[in-house]
């Protein structure tokens, strides 16, 4: 992989005109402006940190990046298996082939399934990708201990864990494939600061393997160590219709 | 998942599909694919026609109009109202599973469990008493229904434990396509959690394509990978599941998603 990674081109994603508005049909079709025009690129290997106070549209450019939000207009292309790939224009079979091998995404909250363990949920994205599920389980292990997630934990469903303790899930199971575009959401919100730490570390070594990282992120201490740039959502502000 | 993937072809076409009863319209100009494993949820509320559309695709009701057409083993693509009513039952004996909401529906509930299981591998040609015997236990162990049980009659059964029989019966013959009609319908919220895990574990095992019958948007998010929101017998909305969820376009769909009680 590093061989085909050093020849190939270094942008991983690259945002042209994206916009996004809500037309909220049940308040009689009131249209809330978000973003327009994001334009931005990001190379493997780098780390862009979206700016900006709330409201900015930060959340939102996030979730167009995952397919997530569908775009009002513009594009989102992503190197995906060696080829530039428009996400924004991407049938739903495209995009759910592009989050299995290309987008990985660290949310803010986990979404728990009833009755899957902890341990399977980390392990999930692996198996999707077609690892062998004792080895996918083996490296869910190993991240989830490095994380501190006590082993106790494991074998249980994390819907009654604590904030922390499920945000630490879903850093593992974002960080256990080694997808080349990472898009984190507040990945280090409800952590204390050994386990922040412990993140930022996680970062810099996804940097170093020529991973593109997308992230938000409020706490400064982290934006400043783990950004290459920041970019600012505020120029992209939508003007009111 | 990696190397050369035989999905680059629709297991299932529904092109133009619409039936009309009288002057009443069932479902009208519906049009979509499947591919091989992939989960597709058919979500709206009573009368949406989304049960007359599952009807229609699985040859269980002469659509008005329009076509449905079928990728078999052989890669050959059929037209399943082309096809002979033998070459239809063989396709539903062997290749599909039809699971119904209510399991008596699916179910032979005078006989026991194992026969229950064991019918469906008789049916598509397997004799030996044994091995039957052997795969309906098995099938039993993975839907979570006790060995102990297997002489038993469903009719002693829960009704979660029926429907977990009902889909053992069904995905014992290692069928290309199920069709699932409110699968976790009738049943208490922890036996439909139960059920839901199940369902999802096994498709994606088994690798199955899901045609998945719902009014419950949280069944469609657990279960499905793309969805199709209907109303009045019309497609409203079609899309990446999460995506028709969290930023609904239409009017209706977002009606329906508002709609949904907070826990």
């Amino acid at each position: 992989m590093t061989a085909q990674a050093q020849q190939a081109a270094p942008v991983a994603v690259s945002v042209e005109a994206l916009a996004k508005r809500f037309t909220m049909h049940l308040q009689g079709g009131i249209e809330l402006p978000v973003v327009e025009n994001v334009t931005f690129s990001v190379a493997k290997g780098e780390c862009v940190v979206l700016g900006g106070p709330s409201g900015a549209g930060k959340s939102s450019v996030m979730k167009m990046l995952y397919g997530n939000y569908a775009a009002g207009g513009g594009a989102i292309w992503v190197r995906h298996h060696g080829e530039m790939v428009d996400l924004v224009s991407a049938d739903p079979r495209q995009v759910i082939a592009m989050r299995r091998d290309t987008i990985g995404y660290v949310s803010q909250f986990l979404r728990t399934v009833p009755r899957v363990s902890a341990l399977d949920l980390v392990a999930e994205p692996l198996i999707a990708r077609g690892t062998d599920s004792e080895e996918a389980r083996e490296r869910a292990r190993v991240l989830m201990a490095r994380l501190n997630v006590p082993e106790r934990l494991w074998s249980l469903p994390p819907a009654t864990f604590s904030g922390g303790e499920q945000q630490r899930i879903n850093i593992a199971r974002g960080f256990i494939t080694d997808h080349p575009v990472l898009l984190l959401d507040e990945p280090t919100a409800s952590l204390d600061a050994l386990n922040r730490e412990i993140v930022m570390a996680m970062i810099a070594e996804k940097k170093a393997a020529g991973v593109a990282q997308i992230g938000i992120f409020h706490d400064e201490d982290v934006r400043d160590a783990v950004a290459d740039r920041i970019i600012d959502m505020r120029q992209f502000a939508a003007a009111a219709a | 998942m990696s190397g050369p993937r035989e999905d680059d072809q629709p297991l299932l076409s529904v092109r133009g599909l619409g039936k009309r009863y009288g002057d009443r319209v069932g479902c009208r100009d519906v049009s979509f694919d499947v591919w091989p494993g992939e989960v597709l949820a058919i979500v709206g509320e009573s009368g949406s026609g989304k049960t007359t559309l599952l009807n229609c695709i699985s040859t269980r009701l002469e659509p008005t109009t329009g076509a449905v057409r079928y990728r078999l083993r052989d890669g050959q693509e059929r037209d399943l109202y082309e096809m002979s009513e033998a070459e239809r039952r063989l396709l539903m004996r062997t290749d599909w599973g039809f699971v119904h909401q209510n399991p008596a529906d699916g179910l032979r509930m005078s006989v026991s469990a194992g026969a229950n299981v064991g019918e469906r591998l008789m049916a598509v040609g397997q004799r030996h008493y044994g091995n039957i015997r052997g795969t309906a236990a098995n099938w039993l162990e993975r839907v979570e229904i006790a060995e102990d049980r297997i002489d038993d009659r469903p009719r002693d059964f829960s009704g979660g434990m029926r429907q977990r029989l009902q889909i053992a019966r069904n995905l014992v013959t290692g069928p290309r396509l199920v069709f699932m009609d409110e699968p976790t319908g009738g049943l208490d919220v922890s036996v439909q959690a139960r059920l839901l895990d199940l369902v999802r574990g096994l498709v994606a095992d088994l690798g199955l394509a899901a045609i998945v019958v719902t009014h419950d948007l949280a069944v469609a998010r657990l279960l499905s990978h793309r969805m199709i929101v209907m109303k009045d017998g019309a497609v409203i909305e079609a899309g990446l599941t999460d995506r028709v969820l969290d930023d609904p376009q239409a009017p209706y769909t977002q009606l329906l998603v508002s709609s949904i009680l907070q826990v």
